[in-house]
């Protein structure tokens, strides 16, 4: 097992301000500890991927950085503003966007509700055209109930919708799970759009195959902490490490 | 034919009630998780505000009918913010344990200081215009005779019914409301300041309540127990429609009215359990109630 030091190391390729900086961070559900330290940073208009097996802590990492698990403690700082104690709609309103692994459509709500539920919190947001654009299907099925659309739909909506409220740091949570091939691949084009357009990007993703395909930099999580780190270009010569951790 | 149409009033009237009443039941059940027992209590009070507005500050009805329930809307958010909000994410025993313990106090205080009898509170009679003495008086319809205000209670309480229905449905706030039923926590990280919704969802449940108690008041006098009476009926209203569904809830309340009404004149003697005998129905056929969602 390599050393967990690894994982701070600085970042090959984009070089802008740190967006979000996790030091330390700790999680809990109820009595069971879930995260163990966790550290790890993102920089401006980077798309960084958690890797790592189920449970090893990726999605709690999200949620505890989004103000969703109620006991936590450690640093997390968002554009150099402190967070971890704040309340998961104040953080919100400071620009940043969760995209749940369940992808959380609301089954009360038409597509046009859904889509256009989560209040602006700055300008810059994409507008319904661009959503459109990035997302024709969605513009056919407005007025159908959120959860009759096809699982990749769902995803696309999921992701639609926090692209208007003007977040420029989205946090993803396994947005490929359970897709068709055709539609990993949209959605791979969608983030690299994104990326481009300036977004900030904290993925998880167990197929790292995909997240190659857009990810700047990688994270390996297991066991409640980040236990390495190295940038895309390193991917090929961490191939080995990457199977040992992910079991695959 | 007259005493059953004097009875299909009645019935309708006892639905506006119903309705109004399982409406605001079903809006609290869906986002705070609560089965309000206070609720009887609640309408109780409105009454009492607008015999209080009357009495000691001479506020007539027409005031008392904005007034009482934004008062009563008022105290409701401070019961949900003082005690019903720490029994988040609990077992429904404890809600509905803690307001009906809640009911009781407030049942109780006024007892004690205004007995168990009615007190009257008369029909309002302004505006007067040409012969018309506010809601006093009725008109001949030909087939019966029907009191102005008994018409009114009805038709406005159905307005009531199908504005709320429209704010939940088919407004960006009433998104905001059946998302937050939904996944509360998901609404709240999108930035939605879900607990203040929760407490104005409980004001706008209670409102409801209190206003029903305020268009109750010249038909049924004002008394301590009024709501203690009503609520478990209400219950019954409510088991039978399903909690959760909005437009569920008021056609319910309505049709139960007048199956009571029709039942009265029918067979009378079953026209106080025919409610129930309906809920023992539904809960052996569909437990979740006819238009509700499984939980």
């Amino acid at each position: 097992m390599p050393e967990t030091k690894t994982a701070t190391r600085p970042a090959a390729g984009a070089g802008g301000a740190q967006v979000l900086s996790v030091k330390d961070l700790q999680a809990w559900y109820g009595e069971s500890h879930i995260l163990h330290g966790i550290n790890f940073h993102v920089k401006e208009g980077e798309v960084v991927t958690l890797l790592g097996r189920n449970g090893a802590g990726k999605t709690t990492t999200l949620k505890s950085v989004m103000g969703i698990i109620g006991k936590r403690s450690g640093s997390v700082q968002f554009n150099g503003k402190e967070i971890s104690r704040a309340s998961s709609d104040s953080i919100a309103r400071l620009g940043v966007a969760f995209c749940p692994e369940e992808r959380g459509i609301f089954a009360s709500l038409d597509v046009r509700e859904n889509l256009l539920l989560p209040p602006i919190v700055s300008s810059g947001g994409l507008s319904l055209d661009q959503i459109f654009e990035l997302f024709p299907n969605l513009k056919d099925r407005l007025n159908s109930q959120g959860t009759k659309l096809s699982g990749g739909e769902q995803q696309m909506l999921a992701i639609a919708r926090i692209l208007r409220t003007g977040a420029r740091f989205l946090m993803l949570d396994e947005p490929t799970e359970g897709l068709a091939p055709v539609i990993i691949q949209q959605i791979g084009h969608t983030i690299a759009r994104l990326k481009k357009e300036g977004f900030t990007i904290l993925l998880v993703e167990q197929n790292f195959r995909f997240a190659s395909t857009v990810a700047d930099r990688y994270y390996v999580v297991e066991h409640g902490k980040v236990i390495d780190g190295f940038a895309n270009s390193e991917l090929e010569a961490n191939m080995d490490k990457l199977h040992t951790y992910l079991g695959v | 034919m007259q005493a059953l149409y004097a009875q299909l009033l009645v019935g309708l009237i006892n639905g506006s009630f119903y309705a109004l009443l399982s409406l605001g039941l079903a809006v609290i059940f869906g986002m705070l998780n609560i089965i309000n027992f206070a609720h009887g209590a609640l309408y109780m009070m409105g009454a009492f505000c607008a015999y209080f507005l009357l009495n000691l500050a001479g506020i007539g009805y027409w005031w008392a009918l904005i007034i009482a329930p934004i008062a009563v809307g008022v105290f409701g958010m401070i019961l949900e913010r003082t005690m019903l909000q720490w029994l988040a994410g609990l077992d429904h025993l404890y809600g509905l344990l803690l307001t009906f313990g809640i009911a009781l106090i407030v049942q109780g205080l006024f007892q004690n200081y205004f007995g168990s009898s009615g007190l009257p509170y008369a029909i309002p009679d302004y505006p007067q215009i040409g012969d018309w003495r506010g809601l006093q008086g009725g008109i001949n319809l030909g087939f019966m005779f029907l009191p102005i205000y008994r018409g009114w209670v009805v038709i406005f309480s159905l307005v009531v019914c199908l504005a709320t229905w429209f704010l939940i449905e088919k407004t960006r706030l009433g998104a905001y409301l059946r998302a937050a039923t939904e996944n509360p926590t998901l609404v709240r990280a999108f930035g939605i300041n879900v607990p203040r919704m929760i407490t104005l969802t409980y004001g706008l449940g209670v409102g409801l309540a209190a206003l029903a108690g305020v268009l109750s008041a010249p038909i049924n006098q004002v008394r301590p127990l009024m709501g203690a009476d009503l609520i478990i009926v209400v219950f019954a209203v409510v088991v039978i429609g399903g909690m959760g569904s909005i437009m569920g809830s008021i056609i319910t309340g309505f049709a139960l009215g007048v199956i009571e009404g029709l039942t009265k004149y029918f067979y009378p003697e079953a026209s106080n359990t025919v409610v129930f005998v309906l809920m023992v129905l539904v809960l052996l056929v569909k437990p979740t109630g006819l238009t509700g969602r499984a939980a």
